[in-house]
């Protein structure tokens, strides 16, 4: 099926469903955050969140009480400290108890691209000595049938929804990423469905190099064109990252009324539109 | 003589300990600044590596994060994460871990997940990224923290990642052979394995730093080289070019809205 255009509320409200699993990815670059506050809109919940830096896209959507599962591998505020609705789900069980499954970053890279692969599992060489085997039962070792080498194995990661930032796509519904590209194309191939939105839709892609990171329409869901939809993370070639956000969000995150206060202003009765003018104040 | 912190005598001290031919993969925090003075020192082809599939970026301003634009826009080539982890990092490509932690044992092994019990935790930490997989597969691994009681226990309350296990030959009992934590840099001094017990030990003193001050912010005894060096104090060029890499990074994170 080729992938459709469509508005976030749409796209949103047709792929996301209660209690599905979602992977939003973008490692620190191109993060969809306007997708996230969409989520939080449409008020969907039970949902199992995979990222590998939970980052403040999931630090919102843990405090808005859509989460029940976290998988992750890094759950900071980088550069700056804690994620403190996250910190205080798991401590305090605020909004309410969340579950998480805890991988290294090898894990979880192997795990998406096992699940692009159509493997059911990860196989590398990963947790030597760690600690995480113990309290995660989602690691386990096995023993390579050539060599006998010892090594880790992980679920392969295969969400329900797979949601990502990219620069462009073009009218065909081409999907374009430059830049730090992360697991995004990974993660995609591994979903049943997945939502791109993208700062612009441009007739062709122009003179890019034949190797570039590419989706073909055939292989997306949804797309949907949200100008600074990657705000406060960034997307190379049209704003930089809002470290001062970064760092302003800490006293938000850290206050439970300020973080709701936040939550109502700013994604409650804000929308997809109010990302351009976050992209004008960070040009790149 | 030169005026400088203990939190510069420590930079300056982890950027050092880089060769100009190493190959780094650079830690989040405190290891950047170190990594990146080295490359504007002493050590300008240094090839560094941040996790998010930056290969011989060299930033003009240290990144708030490990994926800043930056650290794309003056890459030599920039790869997929999953490509950075296999090849690069599991490949056996990179000749330096650069790790900080929150909490460290004498044997180097770290802890960034969580103070108190992993289930009932008293504070969760952000947990442990690259770093179980940086730990086991780089070269060598060199850890740059402050030093503090807090951070230098004795026993730690999790293994995020691996040094010298319980010591001794514990590390290639689980099958790794690389060489683990090898440099040990401080606010206060410079600790290395001990040959056989693999147990830190001082080698190297700050100046003006005390044998008192280091037992006093260590939660282990420590344990002191029969030849104790003292460290050179950082130079005018290291200094100048620390303070311009920090005064070009409080700039370019503060010029935004």
């Amino acid at each position: 099926m080729v992938a459709r255009f469509m508005t976030l509320k749409e796209a949103v409200a047709s792929c996301v469903k209660d209690g599905d699993t979602i992977a939003m990815e973008g490692f620190t670059h191109l993060i969809p955050h306007a997708a996230g506050n969409e989520i939080i809109r449409q008020g969907i919940k039970d949902l199992t969140l995979i990222r590998m830096t939970p980052d403040m896209i999931y630090d919102q959507l843990i405090g808005a009480g859509c989460a029940k599962k976290l998988v992750f591998s890094w759950g900071g505020n980088p550069g700056v400290g804690s994620l403190h609705r996250l910190r205080e789900a798991i401590q305090d069980h605020w909004p309410h108890k969340l579950e998480i499954e805890e991988h290294s970053h090898a894990a979880m890279a192997n795990a998406y691209d096992a699940g692009a692969a159509g493997l059911p599992c990860a196989v590398f060489k990963g947790y030597r000595g760690a600690e995480l085997p113990r309290v995660n039962k989602n690691i386990k070792f096995i023993e390579c049938p050539f060599t006998g080498e010892r090594l880790a194995a992980v679920p392969s990661i295969r969400p329900d929804v797979t949601v990502v930032h990219a620069q462009k796509a073009n009218k065909k519904g081409d999907i374009l990423f430059e830049g730090i590209v992360g697991v995004q194309k990974e993660a995609v191939l591994a979903a049943q469905k997945s939502i791109i939105t993208v700062e612009e839709i441009v007739d062709d892609f122009g003179d890019v190099s034949p190797n570039a990171v590419m989706l073909p329409n055939w292989a997306v869901t949804a797309i949907v064109e949200v100008p600074g939809g990657a705000h406060p993370s960034y997307a190379q070639g049209y704003y930089k990252r809002d470290n001062a956000f970064y760092k302003a969000w800490d006293p938000i995150a850290r206050d439970r009324e300020a973080f709701k206060a936040w939550i109502e202003e700013h994604v409650m009765n804000g929308g997809p539109e109010d990302f351009a003018a976050k992209r004008d104040a960070n040009k790149a | 003589m030169v005026d400088y912190s203990p939190t510069e005598m420590m930079t300056v001290s982890a950027a050092r300990a880089l060769k100009n031919d190493d190959v780094c993969f650079v830690g989040i925090g405190m290891p950047s600044a170190a990594c990146n003075l080295a490359r504007l020192t002493h050590a300008p082809e240094l090839t560094l590596i941040y996790e998010s599939g930056t290969i011989g970026t060299k930033p003009d301003v240290l990144p708030l994060s490990i994926g800043d634009g930056e650290l794309c826009e003056t890459a030599m080539n920039t790869v997929a994460v999953p490509e950075m982890f296999r090849y690069w990092l599991q490949g056996g490509k990179i000749s330096v871990g650069f790790l900080g932690a929150a909490q460290l044992d004498k044997y180097g092994n770290i802890n960034t997940t969580v103070i108190g019990d992993y289930d009932n935790p008293k504070v969760r930490l952000p947990g442990g990224g690259g770093a179980p997989e940086i730990a086991t597969s780089c070269g060598e691994v060199f850890i740059v923290m402050k030093q503090s009681k807090r951070g230098f226990v004795e026993k730690i309350d999790f293994v995020t990642s691996l040094g010298h296990g319980t010591g001794g030959e514990d590390r290639a009992s689980y099958g790794v052979e690389t060489k683990g934590p090898s440099r040990l840099i401080t606010d206060l001094c410079i600790m290395e394995p001990h040959p056989m017990g693999k147990q830190f030990i001082v080698t190297s003193i700050h100046p003006g730093v005390t044998r008192e001050d280091i037992i006093e912010n260590t939660g282990w005894d420590v344990e002191f080289a029969d030849e104790v060096a003292q460290t050179p104090i950082p130079n005018e060029n290291e200094l100048s070019v620390l303070r311009a890499l920090h005064a070009r990074t409080a700039k370019a994170h503060e010029g935004q809205q």
